[in-house]
């Protein structure tokens, strides 16, 4: 089928669309991060096939493909989201973190408990981690699909490795609670407002 | 061993810990089977697009 020859010229003419079947697998794993659902998840990548599909036209020819496909993509999941408004709005994740308790580990991370932290975040956590941390596109490409400036991603991001730090009982969470419980809430804040 | 030096460096090696385990949740995502329908789909919007 698609050998992916990423060479030259021959991709420009040719129409993106053909390309779509190599970014399924990304795709689908990048809604996963965000729905933490593999029903939702393949919901949210076939709208997004449709989006694409419909819009190509606008993809500028030569630019990032997949970039432009996870953009459709979360700009979908959140678009989705707020219209069911009974969710009640948690950015950071803060409500579900309170219902969730911290492993007991020795030091070493267990996937098992890093999993179940990672679903504690919330999605726009998910999301910055998942596009910085794990596949691998820098902070420009993904402010750019987040559509916020690259500090903000950074800053996101700081904030939610420093929460999975924290639901995790790593050190660099036990330093945000360490001390007084006043001081390490007007740290975050401080922080927080810097970030966002 | 390094139990020292993972005290110097708290951080970045609490950061490496944290994008290991992405990078894991990922590329486990990764490696799970695209469903068929989203061949299908692309099948469907082709012919579509070919009766136009």
């Amino acid at each position: 089928m698609t050998s992916s020859s990423k060479a030259n010229s021959s991709t420009e003419a040719r129409d993106p669309r053909e390309e779509l079947p190599d970014h399924l697998g990304a795709l689908r794993a990048f809604a996963l991060s965000l729905t933490r659902n593999s029903a939702s998840a393949d919901d949210l990548v076939q709208d997004t096939i449709v989006k694409a599909w419909s819009n190509i036209e606008k993809f500028e020819r030569g630019t990032n493909l997949r970039a432009w496909l996870f953009t459709i993509l979360r700009n979908t999941f959140y678009s989705d989201r707020r219209k069911r408004k009974r969710e009640v709005a948690d950015p950071e994740g803060i409500h579900a973190a309170s219902l969730y308790e911290k492993p007991a580990h020795d030091g070493r991370l267990a996937m098992n408990d890093f999993v179940v932290a990672f679903d504690q975040l919330s999605p726009e956590h998910r999301e910055v981690l998942t596009l910085v941390g794990a596949s691998g596109f820098s902070y420009e490409e993904a402010a750019g699909m987040m559509g916020v400036a690259v500090g903000t991603v950074k800053s996101r991001a700081n904030r939610a490795r420093a929460r999975l730090a924290e639901m995790l009982g790593l050190e660099e969470g036990e330093d945000i609670l360490s001390g007084s419980d006043r001081n390490s809430l007007a740290v975050m804040g401080k922080s927080g407002v810097a970030a966002a | 061993m390094y139990s020292d030096m993972a005290d110097e460096k708290p951080k970045s090696s609490i950061r490496d810990q944290i994008n290991q385990n992405l990078k894991k949740v990922y590329e486990e995502a990764l490696q799970e089977e695209v469903p068929d329908r989203f061949k299908d789909l692309l099948a469907q919007l082709k012919a579509k697009e070919g009766e136009k």
